[in-house]
């Protein structure tokens, strides 16, 4: 099993996921230069948080459209696991990858901060490992990241359960004071149609040992690590 | 011919604005009252086209590719010899 991580100029959270994958996770990771491409087949690639491209013109606008994101998406396309976290995850909405779009905070200044999240649905990769509604600690470090989408997606999304996480207080109650970024229906975990692909504002790799207050979001890996071992036993 | 289109990006009717917000609030703070506020984005692109109409249709492209995101904004083309 290898997971990768893209590393684009401005990427600053890459070594964080590797550490995870390799150190805390003990599985091979490989950390990917955008301008290398994905050179050999990978179980599942993370796009990892900064600031690619300075964030200019949108925050993962210009390297959603790098040649590396045509490998990404025809690695997507084989059915394996793509996690887009935070600049990742712009990235991925971007590149149309998931639906939807990360855009400027409600109040338009930088969040960084630990928040609750509320698991929406267990049946996918990244989340199998949780339990529904369960309620998670996990860092955002944010500017752009509120979620917006057309109201017929936001039914579709709804009906076919593709919310992986949304803001919620540590009751786990959908309130105003607990959607820190004015996201649309408090949403901030995405799944593609086909569910391998996650994209995410918050940082589960900033929550994945106890020294650093919470390892909520190591499940989120260990989720992608079970599935691919899952698949890998299925298929041989 | 060398064109120069003028791409401006908005954002949709109804689509929260919170740059706009803090600007006019901070316009409030210097004592000018406004009624409304809206950002917009400006490119400039000067490039070659065969005339006026296909310059016009690589501009749409550069807009519908990059510039503007379609779940949030529109954009207005116009191009200039």
């Amino acid at each position: 099993m290898r997971f990768a991580v893209i590393q684009f100029g401005g990427s600053n959270c890459d070594r964080d996921a590797r550490y995870v994958i390799s150190d805390i996770c003990g599985v091979d990771c490989d950390l990917v230069w955008y301008k290398d491409g994905l050179s050999r087949p990978y179980d599942a690639v993370i796009l990892p948080g900064g600031f690619s491209y300075g964030d200019y013109l949108r925050a993962g606008a210009i390297a959603a459209r790098t040649p590396v994101m045509k490998d990404v998406i025809a690695h997507a396309q084989k059915g394996r696991l793509v996690l887009g976290i935070c600049n990742g995850a712009q990235i991925l909405a971007e590149s149309g990858l998931v639906p939807g779009v990360f855009t400027i905070n409600a109040y338009p200044k930088f969040i960084c901060r630990s928040v609750y999240l509320r698991v929406e649905t267990t049946n996918s990769p990244f989340t199998s490992l949780y339990r529904n509604g369960d309620i998670i600690r996990i860092p955002i470090a944010h500017k752009e990241g509120r979620f917006v989408a057309p109201e017929d997606l936001l039914c579709e999304l709804n009906d076919a359960a593709r919310i992986a996480f949304r803001f919620c207080d540590a009751a786990g109650n959908l309130t105003p004071d607990s959607n820190p970024n004015g996201a649309m229906e408090h949403i901030t975990g995405v799944l593609n149609e086909t569910r391998n692909v996650l994209a995410m504002m918050p940082h589960p790799e900033r929550a994945s040992e106890e020294i650093l207050s919470s390892e909520d979001g190591k499940k989120v890996f260990l989720s992608m690590i079970t599935h691919i071992e899952h698949a890998k036993g299925v298929t041989s | 011919m060398i064109f120069l289109a003028k791409i401006t990006i908005s954002l949709k009717e109804g689509m929260l604005d919170p740059e706009a917000m803090a600007i006019r609030h901070a316009l409030g703070n210097l004592g000018f009252a406004t009624d409304e506020l809206r950002t917009k984005k400006l490119f400039m692109v000067r490039f070659d086209a065969a005339d006026a109409h296909d310059a016009e249709e690589k501009a749409r492209g550069m807009c519908e590719r990059l510039l503007a995101n379609p779940v949030i904004h529109h954009y207005e083309i116009e191009v200039h010899r």
